[in-house]
């Protein structure tokens, strides 16, 4: 394709698409104010599903198969990454160094933190129905919290604690189960990721029906995700070294 | 709107200009980071916590962690290059 039928073809979308955005922005409500249909059509459906947290209602019950698509693309942009991240043919990987050289205080704080934050991560998942958060809130978090290792200074900690190969099973079968849940769903509803699961009262943590399954499969996917992704950048950074510069 | 949203506007769009204006990468990093934080304040004010979760999450430590490592892989790999070149004179790497 030519520049110039490239220019073209870009003014044309680019045209398309500015008068679009400028016709939505003058239809949008606006700041603030009390009028939200939205919320009007979600906030009961959401209550008579007896999720407490509307947003969690949203995304795992009204608009299940959004989310499906975002796990789904989630996985993979990690692959993508993951692949474009592997150590070519003239690296080599090698036992990281010891880093040595951080702040007693830096590390009081990462370690103190790190048992914390792990239990803050799972909360935030198991609580995803019936409080703010969710699947992929608590799984970073998880992530986070596993990482903090590493603002101790002690990378081959981090390296021991996290094998790579359960995170990568745990990313795969999370996005495999959110399927098999809703394929389940569409046997026992007919609807796919339907909420097939009986409900509870209304803020009882197992009162969500499949909210809370797909909820917690989310939370192992992204966990998974989020290891594998970040340990892959590390790694390059950290522990492959081209070999010519090995042997200098 | 009262001043504490507007605040909670005027403050993200102050940190997005200093991260624009920020020019060396490594401490853009931080930067964003900043950022990630102030944008997450707004959107706990504006009653979302649970995009906000995933903003401080996302926005202040993975995406400038994942920044600053891919800033430092780059310059080992120029580092290298660099003495490379210095020690043998018909190198290729």
């Amino acid at each position: 394709m030519s520049r110039r039928t490239r220019l073209l073809v870009f003014l044309v979308g680019g045209g398309v698409l500015a008068a679009a955005f400028v016709v939505g922005v003058l239809g949008i409500p606006g700041f603030g104010g009390s009028e939200h249909r939205y919320r009007d059509l979600a906030v009961p459906a959401a209550v008579a599903h007896r999720t407490a947290n509307a947003v969690a209602a949203v995304n795992f019950d009204q608009r299940a198969i959004d989310t499906f698509g975002e796990e789904t693309i989630l996985i993979a942009s990690t692959l993508g990454a993951v692949a474009l991240l592997r150590p070519s043919r003239e690296e080599t990987v090698r036992r990281p160094p010891d880093l040595g050289h951080t702040l007693e205080s830096t590390r009081l704080i990462g370690y103190v933190l790190m048992p914390l934050t792990l239990v803050l991560g799972t909360d935030v998942v198991a609580h995803g129905g019936i409080t703010p958060g969710g699947g992929f809130q608590g799984g970073v978090v998880l992530a986070t919290g596993l990482h903090l290792l590493y603002v101790t200074g002690s990378y081959p900690a981090l390296d021991r604690l996290r094998p790579l190969l359960p995170f990568r099973t745990a990313e795969a079968l999370g996005a495999a189960a959110f399927g098999v849940v809703g394929a389940l769903a569409l046997i026992g509803t007919g609807t796919f990721l339907g909420n097939a699961l009986p409900y509870g009262s209304l803020g009882q943590i197992f009162s969500t029906g499949t909210v809370q399954v797909l909820n917690l499969v989310v939370g192992i996917e992204v966990f998974g995700s989020m290891v594998v992704l970040l340990a892959a950048f590390f790694e390059q950074e950290i522990s492959v070294r081209k070999q010519d510069e090995e042997a200098r | 709107m009262n001043a504490l949203v507007a605040l909670c506007l005027v403050l993200p769009a102050l940190a997005a200009t200093a991260v624009v204006l920020t020019r060396d990468p490594e401490r853009q990093a931080v930067t964003l980071s900043v950022f990630g934080m102030l944008l997450c304040l707004l959107l706990l004010v504006l009653q979302a916590p649970d995009v906000a979760l995933s903003e401080l999450g996302i926005g202040t430590a993975i995406v400038p962690l994942m920044v600053m490592l891919t800033i430092r892989t780059i310059d080992k790999d120029r580092r290298t290059r660099k003495s490379g070149e210095g020690t043998d004179k018909d190198g290729d790497s």
